[in-house]
C-alpha cells in the first residue's frame, strides 16, 4: 500500500501508483505515439493528442551495454529499445547482469520502477526500467 | 560536358590527426589554399563560400576569409551535425545551379583531439535541491543513462543491434571484423589519423565503449580540414585541358533529413533517410550501386557500416552480413568500401568529414590515389550522416580517359 513518502516520477510519462506504467501522447488523427510534450504530430501535422497507456511488457529489439559515458552517469548500464505491444520505448534494462550472456536480443521484459533518492522536502524520485519477465 | 553540369575543380584534405599548434582557421586556410591550387584558381574566382565548423566560434567562414582573401562574396556558415561538410559542398553546388556564380568554395574544419565522448550528458543539476520537473518530458534529473543513452557510441550500437535482431547473422565478432577491414585499409592512407593494422583479437580486446563497439570500432576524434572548389560546366569549358581532364563530375548531390518512421523519436532512424538519399542519387546520376567502383560511407561506428551496406543498396535488403562475408567491401573486392580507412582509422573531424570523403573518391577517379588506388576507378559514392538527422550523398565521376 501507499507509503508516507511523497513520490515524483523521473519523467512525466511515468505514472506511479499501484500499477506503474508509461503513457504516451497519441495523435488522434494518425495514431502516432510520442513521449514528449508536443507542438504537433511529426507524421501528419495534426495537433490533437490523447493520453494512452503503454503495455508494461515487451520484447528487446535493440540494446547496447554502455561502458563509457559522460561524467555523472553510472556505468555499465544496458540501454535498450523495448517493443511494448507495438510501441517502441527507450529504457534501461535493470535487475539483470550487464553482459551479453544475460542480455539478449528478443528477450521478454517487463516494466519495473527504481527509487532514485529523496530530496530535502522528503520527496522520493522514482525512475523506471525493464527487467527480465 | 554539358554546360549545366557541375564539377569538382580542386579539392584537398589536410592530414587528419593531432595538430596542437594549428587552430581551426589555420586548418581551414591550409585546405582552402591547397584546394584552390589543385584547381588552378584563386579566391578572386570564387563567387560563394560555404563553411562549416561546429565546435569553434560562430562566423567561421568570415574568420577564414580574413586569412585567405576578403573578396566580399556571400558566406554561408552551415551546420548540420556530421553532415556539415556535405552540406557546405551542396550549398556551393546549389549556388552554381541557381546561376548565382560559376565557381564556389566549400570548406569544413574541426578541432576534436581530446574532445572525448560526444552526445549524451545532460542538463546541469540545478542549485535547488528538490526534484523539479523540467523540459519536454518533465524530467526531474538527467535522463541520459537512466532512460537509455544518447551518447553516440550507444545510439549507433543499438542501430547495428536492431539490424542484427531484424535480419540475424550479425554478432559482436562480425562488427569487429568490419573494423579490422577498415584499419587494414588505413595502412595505405598517409593522411589517416591512425594507420595501424589491427587483428580481430586486438579490436575485440580493446576497451569497451558501448557493446559491441570497442574503442577502435568508434570514429577517432581528431583535427582536420577539407575544402573543395566547384565549377559550372560552362565555366570549365573555358579552362585549360589539364583542368578539364582532372575535373570530377558531380553526377548527383543529395541532402535528406529523417522522415517520420515508427519509433524514430525513441531510437534515431538512420536508415530511411540514407535509403532515400541513395535512391535519389542513383536516379539523378543514372547509375546503380553495381556501377560504383568504390564507396566511402559513414562508418562513425563499426555497427553503422553494416546497416549502410543495406541502406545504400550495395546488397539486397537484409543481406548486409552476406555482403560483408562475400569479401565485396574489401579493397580487393567487387565493391570496395572505405578504402581510406573510414572514420574508425582515418578519423572524424566532424565538419571536414563530408568533404574529405568526396576527396577520397576524387583521388581515385582521377587516378591519383597512389598505393591505395582502386585500379580503373571511374565512379564512386560518398555518404555521410549526421545524427538528428541529415544525410548527404554525392556520386562522382572522373573525366580522365
Ligand atoms: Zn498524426
Amino acid at each position: 500500500m501507499s507509503t508516507a513518502t511523497a513520490q515524483i516520477p523521473l519523467v512525466d510519462y511515468l505514472v506511479l501508483g499501484d500499477n506503474p506504467h508509461l503513457v504516451a501522447n497519441e495523435c488522434t488523427s494518425c495514431g502516432a505515439r510520442y513521449f514528449d510534450r508536443r507542438n504537433g504530430c511529426a507524421k501528419c501535422f495534426a495537433e490533437d493528442f490523447k493520453k494512452v497507456e503503454i503495455a508494461t511488457e515487451g520484447e528487446v529489439t535493440a540494446f547496447t551495454i554502455v561502458a563509457f559515458a559522460a561524467p555523472g552517469v553510472d556505468v555499465p548500464f544496458v540501454a535498450a529499445v523495448v517493443n511494448c505491444d507495438g510501441t517502441p520505448v527507450s529504457a534501461n534494462l535493470i535487475n539483470v547482469e550487464p553482459d551479453d550472456e544475460h542480455v539478449k536480443l528478443g528477450m521478454k521484459v517487463k516494466l519495473a520502477t527504481k527509487a532514485m533518492g529523496t530530496d530535502s522536502a522528503g520527496t522520493e524520485a522514482v525512475s523506471f526500467g525493464f527487467e527480465p519477465a | 560536358m554539358a554546360s549545366d553540369d557541375i564539377f569538382i575543380l580542386g579539392i584537398n584534405m589536410t592530414k587528419f590527426g593531432k595538430h596542437p599548434d594549428l587552430d581551426s582557421v589555420d586548418l581551414g586556410a591550409m585546405a582552402v589554399k591547397a584546394a584552390l591550387a589543385d584547381g588552378g584558381v584563386t579566391m578572386a574566382d570564387m563567387g560563394i563560400l560555404a563553411a562549416g565548423n561546429l565546435l569553434g566560434n560562430p562566423g567561421f567562414g568570415q574568420q577564414l576569409q580574413k586569412q585567405v582573401g576578403q573578396t566580399g562574396i556571400p558566406v554561408y556558415n552551415v551546420s548540420n551535425a556530421c553532415a556539415t561538410g556535405a552540406t557546405a559542398l551542396r550549398t556551393a553546388i546549389m549556388a552554381i545551379k541557381a546561376g548565382e556564380c560559376d565557381m564556389g568554395l566549400a570548406v569544413g574544419v574541426e578541432k576534436l583531439s581530446g574532445a572525448g565522448l560526444l552526445g549524451g550528458g545532460g542538463r546541469k543539476k540545478s542549485d535547488d535541491d528538490t526534484w523539479t520537473p523540467d523540459g519536454r518530458v518533465g524530467a526531474v534529473a538527467s535522463v541520459d543513462g537512466r532512460i537509455g543513452t544518447m551518447n553516440m557510441p550507444g545510439v549507433f550500437a543499438q542501430v547495428g543491434m536492431e539490424y542484427a535482431h531484424k535480419y540475424g547473422g550479425a554478432d559482436a565478432e562480425l562488427f569487429a571484423r568490419i573494423s579490422v577491414k577498415n584499419h587494414g585499409h588505413s595502412t595505405l592512407n598517409p593522411l589517416a589519423a591512425y594507420t595501424k593494422e589491427m587483428s580481430l583479437e586486438q579490436v575485440m580486446g580493446d576497451m569497451m565503449i558501448a557493446y559491441p563497439n570497442t574503442r577502435p570500432m568508434c570514429s577517432a576524434n581528431c583535427d582536420g580540414g577539407a575544402a573543395a572548389v566547384v565549377v559550372s560546366g560552362e565555366k570549365l569549358a573555358t579552362l585549360s585541358d589539364e583542368q578539364q581532364r582532372r575535373a570530377v563530375k558531380v553526377r548527383a548531390s543529395v541532402l535528406t533529413s529523417d522522415p517520420w518512421q515508427e519509433g524514430c523519436q525513441v531510437l534515431p532512424d538512420v536508415n530511411t533517410l540514407t535509403r532515400q538519399a541513395a535512391n535519389q542519387a542513383y536516379e539523378t546520376a543514372g547509375v546503380g550501386p553495381e556501377d560504383l567502383d568504390l564507396v566511402e560511407l559513414h562508418d562513425c561506428f563499426a555497427t553503422a557500416e553494416l546497416v549502410h551496406y543495406d541502406n545504400l543498396m550495395l546488397c539486397d535488403e537484409g543481406g548486409a552480413v552476406d555482403f560483408f562475408e562475400s569479401g565485396k567491401p574489401f579493397r580487393d573486392g567487387e565493391r570496395p568500401v572505405n578504402v581510406s580507412g573510414g572514420l574508425q582509422s582515418k578519423g572524424h573531424p566532424i565538419s571536414a568529414t563530408g568533404i574529405a570523403n568526396v576527396w577520397e573518391i576524387c583521388h581515385h577517379v582521377r587516378g591519383e590515389a597512389g598505393d591505395r588506388q582502386i585500379e580503373g576507378a571511374k565512379v564512386g559514392l560518398a555518404h555521410v550522416i549526421g545524427l538528428g538527422s541529415a544525410c548527404g550523398v554525392h556520386i562522382l565521376e572522373g573525366q580522365a580517359a
